[in-house]
């Protein structure tokens, strides 16, 4: 059986061995995992605020959007440039160009072994946010939560595309990380991290819905909390982002390789 | 240049040229080099030509800079060429087609691909399914390679945890768990103490025999190129300028041999001047550098006119013939 032109014995190979040396770093993940508090932030400063119906939810809404979007976003951060930018420098990319394994396949693997890594600390926090927020408590259906588990990874597919869009950038300037903020803030402010997109004004909104953000953590989340969402079109806009930046990755990345130099080896 | 079947690497006019950009210091020169940024190519391979066979093992030797390892980088398809051509068994290295990633390997030294915190094990597990060995393939060439490396517990200890050697048979070993027919080797013995260097030129050596398997090599250690490779190719200033058996390069090198001669008596340098060029002495101890043809008549000469110990005829140390070629930059 192959996957993506995978045998199953390479993808579970990589997996494990990635799994085996998130572990190493079990400490830094959970910190990793604690860090991306934001939202919950985002959820004492709006609830404090008492702007819950502005954005067309209650305190209990609020709060279960706020968490779906912490759980979305757990499952969907992507580190790749940075991840391949210090390969490409040290000359570690190297060897990993001579292997028949395209190098991006190997970061995807180490993306989901840290995610399989992230999950019970995830869910540590999410008890805790029970805990201190009994009120909020629910249990998706199980259709919710297949849904919301399929449009996360499809999320963090976008992300990943995204990031490695602008990581192959690396054959060209060499210090690609520092383009990343440029996608950085409008994924703060578009993706529904900070402020559910119905809070925003129609206009804003429809700009927005144009761009890959609103699918890595707005949809998702929305579909997880069990808010009102448009299931076949957020589910087809992530399709079609797939479909546009796998092969922008694919065409970057051949084009950038040719310029490859293996500076530090 | 026709390509025979037997030659297994073709390398015909191959150039490459780097670019890069200047910056004058100051924070004047910063400014300007922000606003305004010149660049220009560099050479750092400049047209070179060549032919390898199957089985051969090839030095590459150069100073620092001297685009030996820019021609590795090319022959196994990590960097483009900027013009010219390389044929590796058919293939075009630069398209990293798989059939051909399959058949090669590239060790740096001190430049690794084991997983830092994870034992060497399983980063050898990951190669193999990347390679598409079976288990039990992968357990036979793992166990033959430790054999050969004498490699053993340390494959189940964390990298971090290894002595440099250590780590660098463990790399030599991810890197040959594939069977390669050529192999590209970037210094691999660079920061080893003199054992384990010893220890993999030999590994080297039975690898070539066992195998067959071509071996591209660049060191900085002459010991290296010395035990290992019967054909050089020198580097100077990114263009090649000799191809060839060490031997010859060391006669081009140096038309003369070193004559050391242990005296029973003392002796001054008057005595030794019309025998050749007096390098050293020291009471009842001379070296002399006497020109290959009037070899036989000289020691024949001593042997009658002294009373000597001891009579020792070498060829001068190859490192530093080899440095001399460098500064020179030519071979007479």
């Amino acid at each position: 059986m192959k996957i993506f032109g995978l045998s199953f014995k390479v993808i579970k190979t990589l997996l494990t061995t990635q799994y085996a040396y998130m572990l190493e770093y079990r400490i830094e993940i959970a910190l990793w995992a604690l860090s991306g508090v934001l939202p919950f932030i985002m959820f004492s400063l709006w609830s404090e605020n008492d702007v819950g119906n502005t954005f067309g939810l209650n305190d209990i809404g609020l709060a279960r959007y706020f968490l779906s979007a912490f759980l979305v976003r757990q499952f969907s951060v992507v580190w790749v440039v940075f991840s391949f930018e210090e390969d490409s420098l040290s000359g570690r990319l190297s060897p990993y160009l001579l292997q028949p394994l395209h190098p991006l396949l190997r970061y995807v693997a180490a993306h989901l072994a840290e995610q399989a890594t992230r999950l019970p600390f995830a869910l540590a926090i999410a008890i805790t946010f029970f805990f201190l927020n009994p009120s909020s408590f629910w249990l998706p259906s199980l259709p919710q939560l297949f849904l919301a588990y399929l449009s996360t990874h499809l999320a963090f597919s976008i992300a990943f595309l995204l990031q490695s869009l602008v990581a192959a950038l690396c054959f060209w300037t060499e210090k690609s990380s520092a383009l990343e903020r440029l996608i950085f803030v409008p994924y703060l402010f578009l993706s529904g991290l900070l402020v559910p997109l119905s809070a925003f004004p129609s206009n804003v909104l429809k700009i927005a819905m144009l761009t890959p953000f609103p699918y890595l953590i707005n949809f998702p989340a929305k579909i997880l909390s069990g808010m009102p969402v448009d299931i076949f079109n957020g589910f087809l806009a992530q399709v079609l982002w797939i479909l546009i930046l796998g092969p922008s990755v694919n065409i970057l990345w051949k084009l950038g390789v040719k310029r490859y130099t293996a500076m530090g080896a | 240049m026709p390509n025979n079947p037997s030659d297994l690497i073709l390398v015909d006019q191959l150039s490459k040229y780097y670019r890069v950009a200047n910056k004058q210091p100051g924070f004047k020169g910063t400014l300007k080099h922000f606003f305004d940024r010149k660049t220009f190519d560099v050479p750092a391979v400049t047209d070179i030509s060549f032919k390898i066979s199957p089985g051969e093992i090839v030095g590459f030797l150069g100073a620092n800079g001297a685009g030996k390892t820019t021609l590795l980088k090319m022959m196994c398809g990590l960097i483009h060429p900027s013009t010219g051509l390389v044929d590796v068994g058919g293939f075009s290295p630069q398209r990293r087609q798989a059939a051909f990633l399959k058949e090669i390997t590239l060790v740096m030294g001190q430049k690794q691909q084991l997983i830092w915190d994870l034992p060497p094990m399983d980063s050898l597990y990951v190669n193999a399914a990347v390679y598409g060995l079976s288990d039990h393939e992968a357990k036979v060439r793992i166990n033959e390679l430790a054999d050969m490396l004498e490699l053993g517990e340390e494959l189940t200890r964390p990298v971090r945890k290894l002595s440099l050697g250590q780590r660098m048979k463990s790399e030599i070993l991810a890197a040959l768990l594939h069977k390669p027919s050529v192999l590209f080797l970037d210094e691999p013995t660079l920061g080893l103490d003199v054992n384990a260097q010893a220890r993999v030129r030999s590994f080297l050596s039975e690898y070539n025999k066992r195998t067959g398997a071509t071996i591209l090599l660049t060191s900085h250690y002459m010991a290296d190129i010395t035990a290992l490779c019967p054909r050089v190719i020198c580097i100077h200033k990114g263009k090649l300028f000799y191809d060839g058996d060490l031997d010859s390069l060391a006669n081009s090198l140096s038309p003369s041999r070193e004559v050391k001669v242990e005296l029973k008596n003392s002796c001054s340098s008057d005595q030794f001047e019309k025998y050749g060029e007096i390098q050293d002495l020291n009471d009842r101890f001379v070296c002399l550098l006497v020109s290959r043809d009037k070899l036989t008549d000289v020691v024949s000469n001593l042997l009658t006119d002294f009373d000597i110990i001891d009579l020792e005829i070498s060829d001068p140390p190859i490192d530093q013939l080899i440095g001399k070629l460098f500064i020179k930059g030519e071979v007479n």
